[in-house]
């Protein structure tokens, strides 16, 4: 199963709405930063709205992409994060303190917007 | 009074199949969201350890029922290679995978009860329990 990656302008839109699978996490961990390179986006915006489960792999991975696309140039802003994730993950201890995150997809794109200064 | 069923580890994907079988076991027994999805993502980090430690192994689920509490008694078995250290495996940031190191320690914040029995050479089962609020 493929994540789909949608371009909007110089951004790039991802809203995960199926549970995560360790392969699936990785394929989109490629996806997104092959899609960021042919691209030439300058931020991504992953929301996790309906995302209802972030164990420690689904947490890596995805501060792994945020410092991946980092390295290449682009910003990555995690949005949406629901309140019972985010409670299972601090009982986890994982606190993805390096991790942009905003309340939603529109505070996303300000936030990135601001991150650019665009 | 304790009904059993049970998801044999054998693939990545049955890592999905195991939680997703939780949640809906926490959802019916009355566990509210944030506990559906502490469970579930415990028992995510129980299969997963099987799946990378033991290559297969089992998560039994059981409703534990008292006289004045019930719970979700989580059981995962394997007959892989054991834990050597577990008090080392017990640390926050200890990962032989090259992972987090959040996963034990972690499952045993998110669940009420929390037992480990390893053997090496003959395999681990880790016991825990979440109780209905």
């Amino acid at each position: 199963m493929r994540i789909p990656i949608l371009k909007l302008h110089n951004y790039l839109l991802v809203s995960i709405q199926i549970d995560l699978d360790d392969q699936t996490a990785i394929d989109f961990q490629e996806d997104l930063l092959s899609k960021i390179h042919k691209s030439g986006s300058s931020g991504v915006v992953i929301d996790l709205t309906s995302v209802d489960i972030i164990d420690s792999f689904i947490a890596k991975v995805l501060g792994d992409v945020v410092s991946m696309s980092d390295l290449m140039g682009a910003k990555v802003v995690l949005t949406g994060i629901q309140p019972a994730v985010a409670m299972t993950l601090i009982d986890l201890g994982i606190h993805m303190q390096n991790v942009p995150t905003a309340l939603d997809l529109e505070q996303g794109l300000i936030k990135l917007r601001q991150e650019l200064e665009e | 009074m304790k009904t059993k069923s049970q998801v044999q580890i054998n693939k990545e994907w049955d890592i999905v199949g195991a939680r997703q079988m939780g949640r809906e076991l926490a959802k019916e027994m009355g566990f509210g969201t944030v506990d559906q999805a502490r469970i579930a993502t415990a028992i995510s980090e129980l299969a997963r350890n099987i799946y990378l430690y033991a290559d297969k192994g089992a998560v039994t689920f059981e409703i534990e029922e008292d006289l004045n509490k019930k719970g979700l008694k989580i059981i995962a078995s394997d007959q892989g290679p054991g834990i050597a250290d577990l008090s080392k495996v017990m640390e926050d940031g200890y990962s032989t995978s090259g992972g987090l190191g959040a996963g034990l320690p972690g499952v045993k914040r998110l669940m009420d009860y929390f037992d480990i029995v390893s053997e090496p050479e003959s395999g681990t089962t880790i016991t825990t329990i979440k109780w209905v609020r």
